[in-house]
């Protein structure tokens, strides 16, 4: 039963827009809803029925068995919640230090044309190179502590941020910095009150991709050596053969990411008040 | 103390030559020679693309000539200049700044304290009509209420030297006459020089002491026309005024010309 408001007089036939756009709201989510279930209810029968390899590929109920353990028991190498901060931490930081250093870099390049012909041969070939490989090497240096972990985020995100924020520069209209300049704006205050600017969207959006990467660096850095972390967790489930824990783990990093986005929108949306919407 | 018939601009013999992105040597300007009395009222007219712009970043100090002198009240152009003003053709306030903001700008790069700029802004947006419009930001602004910010933002810093690069181009016709009676309200009360760029004859001889006509490029001063109506004028009156056909006519003539030149040119290039 609908508790909705009556409806206005004599418009019997016709729903209003809000109404019509609440209706197909809930249509949409219920769909949703039916997907979901019709996914994790067709991998359950088939893991039930053995048409589906629970060992290989696990199943549903067991994932979510793996993960109440998980939460009220811990894990083998350590409670959950300390997995987690131990990869949010190495994330986090590697996103800060990498986001600064490309916004930075980026903004220096952008506005010295010298500066970017000398160093843009060497970014490109830093950029080329895969960077899970460098893990390797951070781990030999740096060994299986935090700090090779965060450089390896660090390098995931700086090659995305100082690309936008390069961009961002160049893109800063040259008739509103001609104007600031003949106001009376020097060379720095051109830099900071027309250019980072006029790049801060270009910069916010490439901070919104690279937390991703950041989390990914952190995380194949603990794959390949360490002593705790979401990445060693799903390290050992893999080492046991153990499919749920691998699939669990994803759920928790999943979690993890989805909120430090609505985190990065809630903040671009505070920066970019001025933008028509 | 400076002579008094030291002129606020001279531009003597300057050429100004870009490289094409085709690799060959294009010249903008070539032996252009051109003097602004102070206070005075100029108006440059020339086919599209001929190279007026080109004379107000030289005066800016945006760019500098291959050959002859700018001058700036008697001194060598080298830089941007404190008295210098520029209003561009293209919105060139900034999106992320309220109109206060923008406003204040010019002051406090300049060194001024906050506080203090914002009252001289707040007085300069009453001036503009946009009192009520201060906490805006531009894009919330019709076309002419921006060229308002753009004209108190400039205004602020009191120029001697006003450089204009058809400012109200964007405009709708309506707008644009409002814009020019504002224009020359501000002028009158200020007194500065002007070097208003456009490629509109009616608006130059309205609004002018002196029209130069430029030729076909590379450009120079082709002609120069003192215009003789009386001030202060109003724009939207003007317009029927007979004595301001007749100088209309005579400069759209000398123009047509060069327009004609300008196009040969052009079609010649492309074959």
């Amino acid at each position: 039963m609908n508790e909705a408001a009556p409806p206005a007089a004599g418009a019997k036939a016709g729903l209003s827009a809000a109404e019509l756009a609440a209706r197909r709201k809930r249509l949409v989510i219920a769909l949703r809803l039916a997907v979901l279930v019709v996914v994790l209810g067709g991998w359950e029968i088939g893991a039930a029925t053995g048409l589906i390899d629970p060992f290989f590929f696990g199943r549903p109920s067991g994932i979510a068995v793996k993960l109440y353990s998980w939460i009220t028991q811990g894990t083998a190498i350590g409670p959950l919640w300390l997995q987690v901060c131990v990869t949010m931490y190495e994330a986090i930081l590697g996103f800060f230090i990498g986001a600064v250093l490309g916004v930075v870099c980026g903004i220096a390049l952008g506005r010295n044309a010298l500066l970017a012909d000398i160093f843009s041969i060497y970014i490109k070939i830093g950029n080329s190179i895969p960077r899970i490989v460098l893990g390797s090497i951070f781990i030999v240096a740096l060994g299986l502590g935090t700090p090779s972990k965060v450089a390896l985020a660090v390098v995931m995100v700086f090659f995305v941020v100082f690309g936008n924020a390069f961009q961002g520069v160049l893109e800063a209209d040259r008739a509103i910095i001609a104007n600031a300049r003949i106001l009376g704006a020097s060379n720095w205050q051109v830099t900071r009150h027309v250019v980072v600017p006029s790049a801060l969207s270009w910069i916010m959006a490439s901070l919104h991709v690279s937390f991703g990467f950041a989390l990914i660096g952190a995380i194949v850095g603990e794959f390949l050596g360490a002593s705790q972390g979401m990445g060693l967790l799903i390290a050992t489930a893999q080492g046991t053969f153990d499919a749920d824990g691998v699939f669990a783990a994803m759920i928790v990093i999943g979690v993890v990411a989805l909120l430090a986005e609505a985190l990065l929108t809630a903040i671009e949306r505070r920066t970019a008040a001025w933008r028509l919407e | 103390m400076a002579p008094a018939i030291t002129p606020a601009v001279r531009l003597r013999q300057v050429a100004r030559r870009f490289l094409a992105p085709s690799g060959h040597l294009l010249s903008a300007l070539e032996d252009f020679d051109l003097e602004i009395a102070e206070g005075e009222f100029c108006a440059i007219v020339g086919p599209t693309g001929c190279g007026k712009s080109t004379t107000l970043g030289l005066v800016a100090g945006l760019a500098r000539p291959q050959a002859g002198e700018v001058e700036l009240f008697g001194a060598p152009v080298t830089g941007i200049d404190r008295r210098v003003g520029f209003v561009f053709q293209q919105d060139a306030l900034m999106p992320w700044r309220t109109v206060l903001n923008n406003v204040i700008a010019g002051p406090v790069f300049r060194g001024t304290a906050r506080r203090e700029a914002e009252a001289t802004a707040r007085e300069w947006l009453d001036r503009v009509g946009l009192k009520d419009f201060e906490a805006s930001f531009p894009h919330q602004l019709s076309g002419g209420m921006r060229k308002r910010v753009a004209l108190a933002q400039t205004f602020i810093n009191g120029p001697k030297m006003l450089l204009m690069d058809e400012p109200f181009s964007a405009l709708d016709v309506q707008t644009r006459e409002m814009m020019q009676d504002e224009l020359l309200s501000l002028w009158g009360q200020h007194q500065g020089a002007v070097l208003f760029v456009t490629h509109d004859l009616d608006e130059a001889v309205l609004m002018a002491d002196k029209v130069a006509v430029l030729t076909a490029r590379p450009a120079r001063v082709k002609s120069l026309y003192p215009i003789d109506l009386p001030r202060p004028r109003h724009v939207g009156e003007l317009r029927y005024d007979r004595h301001f056909i007749d100088i209309a006519r005579q400069i759209a003539d000398d123009l047509r010309v060069e327009v004609l030149k300008a196009r040969a040119t052009s079609a010649e290039n492309r074959e």
